[in-house]
């Protein structure tokens, strides 16, 4: 099966990029080559992602090399929506950017970087090799390290220095577990990975290894996604334009959790009482329990978003450390779900600091006087993300719950962690609840003159999310049959690696 | 004070063309023999910025006046273009290919299309090297 459809979401993306470059001042043209991209990129995807429902999992075998020879790409349910996902997200924050972003950024290739960010994001969905991953994970590292600091402001390049250190330390940490692996097995391609480690179990051999380095991975994927190691994100992710943190917060730490997701349900799922039950399932507890600490303690909106992204790691992994089909479909519900409410709220948080002119909660108040839409568009968002139910956050909430307590059955800590992750919804609605409430409600504070900036042109993307995310809540139905095909594929590994058709 | 470097200059006029041509032709041995794309790119932009210590950089620019990072996006550009070819001829993307063609002086050559995504490599590479190197060269800090 050879099927060039699988490269566009990633093809579209880079071409419009490279040809960015060349018109640097002309920002007209940016604007409209960018909206296109993303549309078309939209519309592959959307295409892509009926093409799998209908005739199972497309692959590409770059250069015709096959497998494990070459270089393969996957696009299985589960990257397809993914995919979607992303570029309806791109697609909404380089529209909000066009009046939000400046002109002084939009002149230093910020456009074509966005581009160039999409592409990282988008192959690392698709691909089907570990390396290929890791080159993926740095076109999209690269490029968000020139989105955190363009502008250069003095939080930024503060901010930036530490983000680029973490991630050179995990990307290099990457690259060792990569060798390690190839030691131990004596290939890339994550099918064949599979295959051999399947063997290994069989044999029992050199397995005590194999745990040892998907651990390994695991700490770089953690520092990726902000599972438990998310030290860095808070202060990094508050520090650019909203919109860049929006892009930021609704992507690269998914990229982090599919990378998660698909290795330990891929390559490293026979030791699920040390990896999955013990280890991702206490890291996804006290990631949510500590996020939303963060998230109540903070009243700068940029700081209380952030954590919040933080606690949705942890209340995704919990999914993917219960392993039953019904919680790793609810993850991938609620994946879809975070990307696209984070990137609404950030926005709308965006909007909210710019006419107010302040990051502070307590400082602003009374904006619902001028701007009801976005005040309501923010309570909605913020009742979708805490799960209430007619509205997206709840399906995939409800599911994972569900998984955790059959899982509670036999064994009995997930009892304790489904708790926690019920008492994190809580306190995140509380958090987001604080922004609502202390800046739309109360005494006006600013007259229509005063405000520091207006809402003109941002409302438009963010009524678009709010409208995918509506469609996820109520449209469940029409959408959990993709869900569940996509957590078929990954509860049953021989699918995938008799999709790509490994020769020997 | 104004320093005499006429012997800086005048080497530099000989020694930038053997370098860019040992260039060219590790560029070309890339396919059979150690070389290829990245170091004849790194090479080729040993030369120029031997031209540029030599020079300054005002005449330089007189000499060579081209946007470096314009060349980066078009050495993309190719790169991506090979890909794209594939496409379009029905092929994977990246396929590439190799054909023995008699040439009029060099006699039968082997011409692989990996040589274009070389060259994309190739100007890349320069580009990239060129407009780290001159935008350290020209901040007046």
């Amino acid at each position: 099966m050879n099927n060039n459809i699988v490269l566009l979401p990633l093809l579209i993306p880079f071409v419009t990029g490279v040809i960015l470059i060349f018109f640097k001042n002309q920002i007209r043209w940016q604007k409209i080559l960018s909206i296109l991209s993303f549309l078309g990129m939209t519309g592959v995807s959307l295409y892509l992602t009926n093409l799998i429902a209908n005739e199972g999992i497309q692959t590409l075998y770059l250069g015709g090399w096959e497998p494990p020879y070459g270089i393969v790409l996957v696009a299985d349910m589960f990257a397809a929506l993914l995919v979607l996902t992303t570029s309806i997200v791109a697609l909404c924050c380089s529209w909000f950017a066009f009046s939000s972003i400046g002109k002084e950024r939009e002149k230093f290739y910020f456009y074509p970087m966005f581009q160039f960010l999409i592409v990282g994001v988008s192959g690392s969905f698709l691909t089907g090799d570990l390396f290929n991953l890791f080159v993926f994970f740095e076109v999209m590292l690269i490029s968000s390290y020139v989105m955190i600091g363009i502008g250069g402001t003095k939080r930024q390049l503060r901010e930036s220095l530490k983000y680029v250190l973490i991630n050179i330390v995990s990307s290099a940490l990457f690259v060792a577990s990569v060798a390690y692996l190839y030691a131990i097995t004596g290939t890339l391609n994550m099918a064949q990975l599979s295959q051999r480690i399947a063997e290994a179990y069989a044999l029992g051999e050199g397995t005590a290894i194999i745990t040892v380095v998907s651990i390994l991975l695991m700490i770089v994927f953690s520092l990726k996604a902000g599972l438990f190691l998310y030290y860095w994100l808070p202060g990094s992710y508050s520090a650019p334009p909203m919109v860049i943190a929006a892009v930021f917060g609704a992507l690269l730490t998914k990229v982090g959790i599919y990378a998660l997701f698909r290795t330990f349900t891929l390559i490293f799922y026979h030791q699920q009482e040390v990896t999955h039950y013990q280890i991702l399932g206490w890291l996804a507890a006290l990631t949510s329990l500590l996020g939303v600490i963060g998230a109540v303690a903070h009243s700068d909106v940029r700081k209380i978003l952030s954590y919040n992204i933080v606690a949705a790691v942890g209340f995704i992994v919990l999914g993917l450390a219960v392993f039953s089909h019904v919680a790793i479909s609810g993850a991938i519900y609620y994946l879809i779900h975070d990307m696209i409410i984070k990137a609404l709220l950030f926005l709308l948080g965006g909007a909210l600091i710019g006419i107010a002119g302040t990051s502070h909660v307590k400082k602003m108040g009374g904006l619902i006087k001028h701007h009801p839409y976005p005040g309501w568009m923010f309570f909605i968002g913020a009742v979708a993300l805490a799960g209430i139910p007619p509205l997206s956050g709840f399906l995939g909430k409800l599911l994972v719950i569900q998984g955790s307590i059959e899982q509670g059955a036999t064994h009995g800590l997930f009892y304790l962690f489904a708790g926690i992750s019920l008492f994190s919804s809580l306190l995140i609605l509380y958090s987001v609840m604080k922004i609502f409430m202390h800046g739309f409600w109360g005494e006006t504070k600013l007259t229509k003159e005063e405000e520091y900036g207006t809402t003109k042109g941002l409302l438009a993307p963010c009524s678009i999310l709010l409208l995918v995310s509506f469609f996820l809540g109520l449209g469940g139905e029409y959408v959990l049959p993709y869900v569940f095909e996509a957590a078929d594929t990954l509860m049953n590994p021989s699918i995938y690696i008799d999709a790509v058709g490994i020769k020997e | 004070m104004k320093i005499n470097d006429v012997i800086v200059q005048t080497i530099t006029k000989i020694v930038s063309f053997i370098i860019l041509t040992f260039a060219v032709y590790i560029f070309f041995a890339g396919h059979h023999n150690p070389g290829g794309g990245f170091i004849g790119g790194l090479m080729t932009a040993g030369a120029l910025v031997l031209l540029y210590l030599a020079f300054d950089l005002e005449t330089m620019r007189k000499i060579i006046p081209v946007d470096y990072k314009i060349i980066t996006a078009l050495g993309l550009l190719m790169a991506l273009g090979t890909g794209i070819g594939a496409i379009l001829l029905g092929y994977p993307f990246l396929s590439h290919t190799f054909d023995y063609k008699d040439l009029f002086i060099l006699g039968e050559t082997e011409l692989a299309t990996a040589l274009l995504f070389d060259i994309g490599v190739y100007l890349t590479v320069i580009g990239v090297t060129m407009t780290i190197l001159l935008t350290i060269g020209e901040d007046d800090y």
